[in-house]
């Protein structure tokens, strides 16, 4: 459903996605790893229109999309969250995703028809949707699901997950993992997951790219990016005790 | 509850009525000035509350007052088609300063640097279009006595009337925007643009839509203020002064709730008249500087404007409950139980 080629985003004199391309199936959560500063964040800000690719193209069900606007990129249905949650401080948490309902369609619904899906994604998370809750002193577990919900409530046929699992505690990453899942399973969203350790992600994920330094260094099933040459070394080569640890 | 309100109404409207009646000639222009400006700081409070801290009001107020004047003047044009004449012209003068702003994320203090230079372009343009616009010297409108045409009217009464329909028109839009989503979606922008516009909120355009209102409004009031004034002056119609003027009132007032820049008016001119008439021509510049540290004790001591501080006090479980709001239980953690099953 969507289709990378050749995408590339220059900083200044810094590459920081060189001539990555790769396809997306309707249906599949596809994981997309890497060490921090790969360049999976700055893919996801091209795909979602937040930056403006350098070169290549994004075609989502074959119209190209690449440098859309943001706002645009949402209402042709392609929801993202935040590596670090962006909650809306000022509004409570029915508000934030009520936002999210009412502007994803485009203001298509009504104010009280978007509260009412608001309600049904916090719900779907797991969030309080009582309308006294605010975001102020939520824990890093809640942020994560608030990203989530304000994603999901704009209706998205794809989701970009970026580092659901970054800040959580072990149980914590396994429920986020089985979370999506199940959004996968119940709203027929397609997924491409973000993640800097390969983890709990393998479980859940049905094919994974590996990114490195701005470039895709592997694509194909979990199970064998865990014993391909170059993503160990470039996990490996971290010497980082954790990351060291492919599945 | 709804019985309440309409006594509430009906009195303040037997009040307003009263007024013209009652008040000597010297109290009634104070009263109209102060609903005038209330329109303008409320105006300018529509986008000021998001944070979009605009210095550049002088610019449409100016725009506002001079292009009926001017068209009156000149070619004897009716106020009733200069007036929206200045607000298109007003509006457009936003939309030029505007768009690449918002394109170019200009935003906080570069906004207001940007913002402050196009007031003082605008004062600039009128001190040396001279031979137009009187320059500095000021400029008079042709008066023709009473005359609904000219829309000038030298008994007081009739621009009360129009003061009053004018500022119950801006509390009635300041409302209308209140009410509607594009205030959530405002503030959402206003903390966040990038997580704005992922969830399909038109940044852009929800910027320019509130600043364009604002701007027009605020022409209408620096045109409504200049039938009623019959003398313009660049220095008190346009510029950094008086866009300071309509920035610190608005704020000291408090620009979250729906009367506050009204009654940072009522003080800011109740406080200058006072002053002026108590200092007389003594101590010249005691009162201004009087004016500034009363202004700057209100602003560092209640950031939420007078009307903010107020509600806080009285009404402590509404408007700043949101920022308080944390506390209570279940807003917090509830540690997220079993969505995946
Ligand atoms: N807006 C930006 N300006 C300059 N450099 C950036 C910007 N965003 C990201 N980068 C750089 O691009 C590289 C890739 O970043 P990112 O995509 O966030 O990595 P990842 O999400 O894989 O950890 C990093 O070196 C980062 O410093
Ligand atoms: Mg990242």
């Amino acid at each position: 459903m969507l289709a990378v080629e050749g995408l590339s985003k220059r900083f200044g004199g810094f590459l920081a996605v060189n001539q990555v391309s790769f396809e997306v199936r309707a249906g599949e959560i596809l994981g997309l790893i890497g060490p921090n500063g790969s360049g999976k964040s700055t893919t996801f800000n091209l795909i979602a229109g937040n930056l403006r690719p350098s070169s290549g193209s994004i075609r989502l069900e074959g119209a190209e999309i690449g440098g859309l606007p943001a706002h645009m990129i949402c209402h042709r249905g392609i929801g993202r969250t935040f590596q670090i949650p962006r909650p809306f401080r000022k509004l409570s948490l029915v508000e934030n995703v009520t936002l999210s309902a009412y502007y994803g369609e485009a203001g298509r619904f009504s104010r009280a028809e978007a509260e009412h899906r608001a309600r049904e994604v916090l719900e779907l998370v797991g969030l309080p949707c009582d309308p006294q809750a605010t975001t102020l002193g939520l824990g890093a577990s809640a942020l994560k699901k608030l990203e989530l919900a304000r994603a999901l409530a704009t209706k998205p046929k794809l989701l970009l997950a970026d580092e659901s699992l970054g800040g959580l505690d072990r149980a914590e990453m396994e429920r986020a993992a089985d979370l999506l899942g199940d959004i996968r399973k119940r709203l027929g969203i397609t997924i491409i997951w973000v993640e800097h350790i390969m983890g709990v992600l393998m479980r859940v994920v049905d094919r994974v790219i590996v990114l490195d330094h701005g470039e895709k260094i592997f694509e194909g099933e979990p199970a064998h990016a865990a014993i391909d040459a170059r993503v160990t070394e470039v996990y490996l080569g971290k010497s980082h005790g954790e990351r060291a640890q492919p599945v | 509850m709804s019985g309440s309100r309409l006594v509430a109404a009906i009195v303040l409207l037997a009040v307003l009525s009263a007024i013209p009646a009652i008040l000597p000639p010297y109290f009634l222009h104070l009263v109209i000035q102060i609903l005038i400006w209330s329109f303008i700081y409320t105006a300018w409070a529509l986008m000021g509350r998001f944070g979009f801290v605009s210095f550049g009001h002088g610019a449409f107020l100016g725009v506002g007052a001079y292009v009926p004047a001017l068209l009156w003047n000149f070619y004897g044009l009716t106020p009733w088609l200069g007036i929206p004449l200045s607000i298109i012209a007003a509006v457009l003068l936003a939309a030029v300063v505007g768009y690449p702003c918002f394109r170019r994320r200009v935003v906080g203090h570069y906004f207001a640097l940007v913002t402050l230079a196009l007031s003082q372009v605008v004062l600039l343009s009128l001190v040396a279009a001279r031979d137009v616009t009187g320059g500095s010297l000021g400029f008079t409108q042709k008066a023709v006595g009473h005359s609904w045409y000219a829309l000038q009217f030298p008994e007081k009464g009739y621009f009360y009337a129009i003061a009053v329909l004018l500022w119950l028109a801006g509390l009635a839009i300041w409302r209308w925007i209140d009410r509607g989503i594009g205030r959530e979606a405002l503030e959402a922008i206003s903390e966040d643009e990038d997580a704005a516009a992922s969830i399909g909120i038109d940044v852009m355009r929800a910027k320019m839509r509130v600043t364009i209102i604002s701007a027009g409004l605020t022409a209408l009031g620096g045109a409504i203020y200049g039938q009623y004034v019959m003398y313009l002056n660049p220095e008190t119609v346009a510029g950094i002064a008086v866009s300071l003027q309509i920035v610190f009132a608005a704020i000291a007032g408090g620009v979250y709730s729906l009367l506050g820049p009204s009654v940072g008016a009522l003080l800011t001119l109740s406080l200058t008249e006072g002053l002026r008439v108590w200092f007389g021509t003594n101590f010249i510049g005691a009162a201004n500087t009087i004016y500034g540290i009363l202004l700057v004790l209100c602003i560092i001591f209640m950031p939420q404007g007078i009307v903010g501080a107020l509600q806080r006090v009285t009404l402590p479980r509404r408007a700043p409950a949101k920022a308080n709001a944390t506390e209570t239980p279940q807003s917090v953690t509830r540690r997220p139980s079993s969505a995946a099953q």
